[in-house]
């Protein structure tokens, strides 16, 4: 097992590795974000003067290398819009973005797998039918159309429901929620929704899948024959193997969620770091982008280290793989 | 004395679209304490769905249509599904097929046997430990403790059918439904298993339907067996009376299929043709249109008659002894 992860971390530094050279130099060699700083009375030399100031007078080479060094040291430059490190920036956005993630996941879960189940079991019930088409729509449906119908209807319509930020939120010491309030939960409900839907449909389906698949096996019969309750069968036989491929999706589709809830974000202006970043590429502010886009690297990395390391725990024929056969 | 199990007049079907298919027909038999019945025929003459009909875990849209299931007398087919399941694995436990299948490949060892003790038993932890180490045990496995923590793929296929039978033997069940349990085994392991369950049956008084289409295996094992075709039993008896002198065309068949010892080199007699779909059955008798002694008194489906002491066969025309087919 310690074995297994040692590997499996090494490999995830070498994907790091690699994603810090496409993403610097990929955002490097576009635009030139001079003209940022440079005021319209800025004559050559007072551009010059930025240029060196920024470092963009050396190779290219050499600023990756000093972005590296930097890196490592846990610096990854200042945002040239704010004026403050990149990463305070994207750390005091992100719990937002977090909080919002994990509520989708969560409900997409909660409501996901109960009713993947019950469309697995009873698979020709008009229950399941209408959960299929459910997660169908749910799909398919773009998230920008489900958001602004959502706000339309409960927020403009009926008033229920708050269209805007974050509500009420806790200190925590070290983050702020808003999950632990009740004016924070009724802003999180709509945009957690929406973020959700996706995950939700995704879970509907390979619960399903998963489910019609196990109830035809021997060892749910040989567990049924056995008078083991229905209950246990399903809650513990059946939905631990159900849940490896279940896991396996959510886990990558997750840093996806995270990194892409730019736009459920602009919709229910949830601030969080997707809507920084597209205010970032606006005006090119390379090092907050280029650490943006290193952040979510290494979400995904750790991510799918974490992935693995689940399945494993999930799937023992995986944690003893080279083993016993 | 009661037999342990008595079915009568037992009919099984599915309803499909293009109508009701009946798999099992006017299936009689019964066993009783310590007693062995071999329960022989081909791929779909409906052995195996006898096993499932009797533990009442047909799969849809199959269910028993007509007749009894009595076990100890008591009629439990009419009985709701929470009795029915504390009778499974109580009083009629079920062994089957592939033992690469039968256990959860995601839950230890342990657990699945805790599942099945505590489904009809209140224990504590230790107890369950106990019970759990004695059952190992009493099936010969070695170093039962380290097996406990172990996963089903850790064990050798010969094992996993010993843990198989000692799941199914814990709460020391009236009935042990046994569906071809040593088909996928090597044939040394075979003869282990088979010598382990004659045993333990033998030692408890247990009654046992060993379900199979090796007729050599049934011959050593047996004490009486049924032969199943098409869905209805077409002989029944002491195993050595049958295997001497075969009654029915379609058993003398079965016997001459069965490569013998020291006859290398001799032409295999084999059965012409193959058994019909259940969906297709000729009007009369399934096996006349294979059969070298038809004729226009086989349009009826013949009654299962008694035959000579203690026999029963259906046929027209019953073969004397040694007369071949």
């Amino acid at each position: 097992m310690t074995e297994y992860i040692i590997r499996r971390v090494l490999q995830a530094l070498l994907v790091l590795i690699v994603m810090t050279m496409l993403v610097f130099f990929g955002v490097n060699v576009i635009g030139n974000p001079v003209y940022i700083f440079a005021s319209s009375e800025c004559d050559q030399a007072c551009l010059d003067a930025i240029i060196t100031d920024l470092g963009l007078d050396q190779p290219i080479w050499r600023q990756y290398l000093t972005f590296v060094g930097n890196l490592v040291q846990g610096d990854m430059g200042r945002s040239f819009t704010h004026g403050v490190p990149a990463l305070h920036l994207i750390f005091e956005r992100l719990p937002a973005t977090l909080e919002l993630a994990f509520s989708a996941l969560v409900l997409a879960l909660a409501f996901g797998l109960p009713m993947g189940i019950y469309a697995g079991l009873r698979p020709y019930g008009w229950g399941a039918k209408l959960i299929m088409s459910f997660s169908m729509i749910a799909f398919s449906l773009p998230v920008f159309w489900i958001g602004i119908i959502m706000i339309l209807t409960f927020s403009v319509q009926l008033g229920w429901m708050p269209s805007v930020g974050r509500g009420d939120t806790v200190d925590l010491g070290f983050v702020e929620v808003s999950f632990l309030t009740l004016d924070g939960l009724h802003h999180l409900a709509m945009p957690a929704f929406t973020l959700s839907l996706i995950m939700m449909a995704m879970v509907i389906r390979l619960a399903r899948a998963g489910m019609r698949e196990v109830m035809f096996t021997d060892y749910i019969k040989f567990a049924r024959a056995s008078g083991v309750p229905e209950r246990r069968v399903l809650g513990a036989h059946a939905l631990k193997n159900i849940l490896i491929p279940i896991v396996t999706v959510l886990g990558m589709e997750f840093g996806g969620v995270i990194a892409f809830a730019v736009v459920v974000e602009s919709i229910f202006s949830w601030p969080g770091v997707g809507k920084m970043l597209i205010d970032a590429i606006a005006v090119l502010d390379r090092p907050l982008i280029v650490a943006y886009l290193i952040c979510v690297v290494f979400m995904f990395v750790t991510l799918n280290l974490l992935v693995d390391v689940l399945y494993s725990l999930l799937d023992p024929r995986i944690r003893l793989g080279g083993g016993k056969a | 004395m009661t037999p342990v199990l008595e079915l009568r007049d037992l009919q099984t079907s599915f309803e499909m679209p293009e109508g009701t298919v009946h798999a099992l027909r006017e299936l009689s038999l019964s066993v009783s304490r310590g007693e062995i019945l071999g329960l022989v025929g081909e791929s779909g003459s409906g052995k195996s769905l006898t096993g499932f009909s009797i533990n009442r875990l047909i799969s849809p849209p199959g269910r028993v249509t007509k007749g009894e299931v009595r076990l100890h007398g008591r009629d439990i087919l009419p009985l709701p599904d929470s009795e029915m399941r504390k009778l499974r694995g109580r009083k009629i436990a079920m062994i089957f097929q592939d033992p690469m299948m039968t256990l959860n490949p995601v839950l230890r060892i342990e657990t699945q046997i805790r599942d099945v003790l505590l489904a009809h038993e209140k224990l504590s932890k230790s107890e369950v430990r106990a019970r759990a180490l004695a059952a190992l045990d009493e099936v010969g496995i070695p170093a039962p403790e380290e097996r406990l923590r172990v996963y089903p793929h850790q064990l050798s296929g010969g094992m996993r059918q010993r843990v198989a039978i000692a799941i199914a033997l814990l709460h020391k069940p009236d009935l042990v439904i046994a569906d071809e349990p040593t088909t996928a085994l090597d044939v040394t392991i075979q003869g282990q298993i088979l010598a382990l369950v004659q045993r333990l049956c033998r030692d408890r008084g247990t009654a046992l339907i060993w379900i199979s289409h090796d007729l050599a295996v049934v011959a050593g094992l047996a004490d009486r067996i049924a032969v199943m075709y098409a869905g209805r039993i077409v002989e029944e008896g002491p195993i050595d009376d049958i295997l001497d002198a075969p009654a029915h065309p379609y058993t003398r068949g079965l016997i001459d299929s069965v490569p013998v010892p020291g006859q290398r080199g001799g032409r295999l007699r084999q059965i012409p043709g193959r058994m019909p779909a259940l969906t297709d059955l000729p009007t009369g008798c399934a096996f006349a249109p294979r059969c070298a002694r038809a004729t226009e008194n086989c349009a009826e489906v013949p009654q299962l008659m008694p035959f000579g002491e203690d026999r029963k066969v259906r046929c027209v025309h019953p073969l004397a002894a040694g007369e071949a087919a």
